[in-house]
């Protein structure tokens, strides 16, 4: 799902080239135009018009609701647990995604692109299977079930369990985007800085992170973004306990069942806000990636 | 030259391979591999008439079918728009091109309850585009087809969009100076080239599509036998703790999202090997 950063966004296109302008080479203005107007018709009905909706209905009954509806009690106690997720998950999965690339891309073994192949899977597999796996592993009726009831260990309808199902989701982000990067960058640099006397850790912070900053920063961003959205698998393993196992997301879902339109959106206006701000972060990285 | 690299790769003076490699596994292992083989442990523990009465049953069936044919209609119009969309950021230039290029990637940051709440309110039957139609979108298949044309359009546009950027103008120009008309040059020449990307995007957009949950739910309606996705099949057996069931049906999704998924490395294996012969 995600795609290589070196992406060039506004390079001359054909039709900027007065040299080559000719009727074989440049389709009709007619044609340009129709083809622009239907992406945006298109993408006005897709995207723009349930992006507008969404601010619309929250404020629909005034600023007062929608502060009212944020400042809720259970509103902030689902903003804080998305957060905690947030604070657990995105670093976890950063960590590995580093550590599986630098595996990956320094050295060769058998079996690699079986590795590359698994650990891209979670983004195979359906939200709701990732949440259900987790209840076959730790709900009363599953492998572990048993144990953690005697140790008095709450995983299933519990933080843990949120907490596993959405990093279970988000496993391949970071590493996806580092492992092509990290390919393309070779070993040269990390071999000289070694044979020079540096100890691994220093040719890994001085060395291979300034080369993958923009990659790393990239594949968190996404990493990130998924984590504060997860519903499927968050839905199976979290029990809805209001207050307490509500993400965002899941508050959403109840506000909205139970026809408290403008809470709902209110809520969701907020969620709309943060996917605003990672789409801007994330132009900016390729902008910048690009420059160097 | 291959050899002789390999042979270096091997012999590298750069540390941390134990480290990293069983750190890699073992974390994979945790948790990806071990819950998921959990499916397969369960399913291989009911009997097969008793598989095969949970997944066959017509309520799953008709689920099949309805996640399968909505995911592959909303992959057809998203191969469609999303090509034209992807032509237009590459070649085109017009006021606002950024800002459009940067909300594509809407569906992958907004989160899908966010989408499917908002596309529901949308297309019901008095919300702001539902009002113009007579016959109802919202809570038919037709509205499962919007969201999941919502969740998929990016992946088309972002496959095709650096391909399309790296294709040289020259086998245009040299179609269009032995005579083809631009329609000809379209067809013939720049659609050809296009096509694996096109075919990735639209499995991965594809992929995605059959599991979908969150954007579904809302703009569904949820009826049994008519508008209920299987991936809501599997929610509603948990809701009731039939796991068995729930279990069984997540193996079929599971084989099928496998079989996608090697069909995918199979065209990106082809699609690499005939660049590199060229």
């Amino acid at each position: 799902m995600t795609k290589p950063l070196n992406v060039e966004h506004d390079s001359p296109s054909i039709a900027g080239h007065g040299a080559t302008k000719s009727y074989a080479m440049q389709e009709s203005m007619i044609v340009k135009w129709s083809l622009i107007a239907i992406s945006l018709v298109f993408l006005a009905l897709f995207l723009i018009l349930p992006l507008v909706s969404i601010f619309v209905t929250a404020l629909e009954k005034g600023w007062a609701t929608y502060v009212a509806s944020i400042t809720d009690p259970d509103a902030l106690a689902a903003i804080k647990l998305t957060l905690t997720v947030v604070l657990i998950v995105v670093p976890l999965n950063a960590i590995f995604g580093i550590v599986a690339a630098w595996a990956i891309t320094k050295f060769s073994f058998k079996g690699k692109n079986v590795l590359i192949t698994l650990i891209d899977l979670p983004f195979a597999v359906s939200p709701v299977i990732a949440g259900l796996v987790f209840i076959l592993l730790f709900g009363a009726q599953g492998l572990f079930g048993e144990w953690l009831f005697q140790n008095d260990i709450k995983i299933v309808f519990a933080l843990p369990g949120i907490v596993i199902a959405t990093m279970f989701v988000t496993f391949p982000f970071v590493a996806r985007e580092l492992i092509p990067l990290m390919q393309m960058q070779g070993i040269t640099e990390e071999e000289a800085s070694i044979s020079l006397g540096a100890s691994g850790w220093k040719t890994f912070f001085l060395v291979t992170l300034p080369n993958i900053k923009w990659g790393l920063l990239y594949g968190l961003i996404l990493c990130n973004a998924r984590t504060i959205g997860e519903f499927g698998a968050v839905s199976v393993v979290s029990g809805h306990i209001r207050g307490m196992t509500n993400t965002m997301p899941l508050h959403i879902e109840i506000l909205y069942n139970e026809y408290q339109f403008t809470a709902a959106f209110a809520v969701a206006s907020l969620m709309s806000i943060l996917a605003i701000i990672t789409i801007i972060i994330k132009n900016f990285i390729e902008w910048k990636a690009k420059d160097e | 030259m291959e050899l002789t690299l390999k042979k270096r790769k091997k012999n590298t003076i750069i540390p941390g391979f134990t480290m990293t490699l069983g750190y890699t596994m073992l974390y994979l292992s945790i948790i990806v591999l071990l819950p998921l083989s959990m499916v397969f442990f369960n399913t291989f523990s009911m009997s097969w008439s008793e598989f095969w009465q949970t997944i066959a049953h017509p309520r799953a069936v008709a689920s099949y079918k309805l996640s399968f044919g909505t995911a592959l209609a909303a992959g057809v119009i998203n191969v469609i728009f999303g090509t034209i969309i992807a032509w237009v950021l590459v070649r085109y230039q017009f006021p606002g091109k950024r800002i459009v290029d940067g909300l594509v990637d809407l569906p992958f940051a907004l989160p899908t309850a966010v989408a499917g709440i908002a596309l529901a309110t949308l297309y019901s039957p008095n919300g702001w585009v539902g009002q113009f139609f007579d016959f109802k979108i919202a809570f038919t298949p037709l509205g499962i087809i919007i969201a999941l044309t919502f969740i998929g359009l990016p992946f088309v546009v972002r496959t095709v969009q650096p391909v399309l950027q790296n294709l040289g103008s020259e086998i245009e120009e040299a179609s269009a100076s032995l005579g083809a008309t631009r329609l000809q040059t379209f067809a013939k020449v720049i659609i050809p080239e296009l096509l694996p990307a096109i075919i990735t995007g639209f499995s991965l957009a594809f992929a995605r599509s059959l599991g979908e949950y969150g954007s579904v739910v809302f703009i569904a309606g949820n009826m049994p036998m008519k508008t209920e996705i299987t991936p809501l099949i599997i929610m509603t057996k948990l809701e009731q703790y039939d796991y068995v069931g729930a279990t069984a049906i997540a193996t079929v999704m599971l084989v099928a999202s496998f079989i996608l998924l090697l069909l995918i490395n199979i065209i990106q294996w082809y699609t690499n090997r005939k660049f590199s012969l060229q």
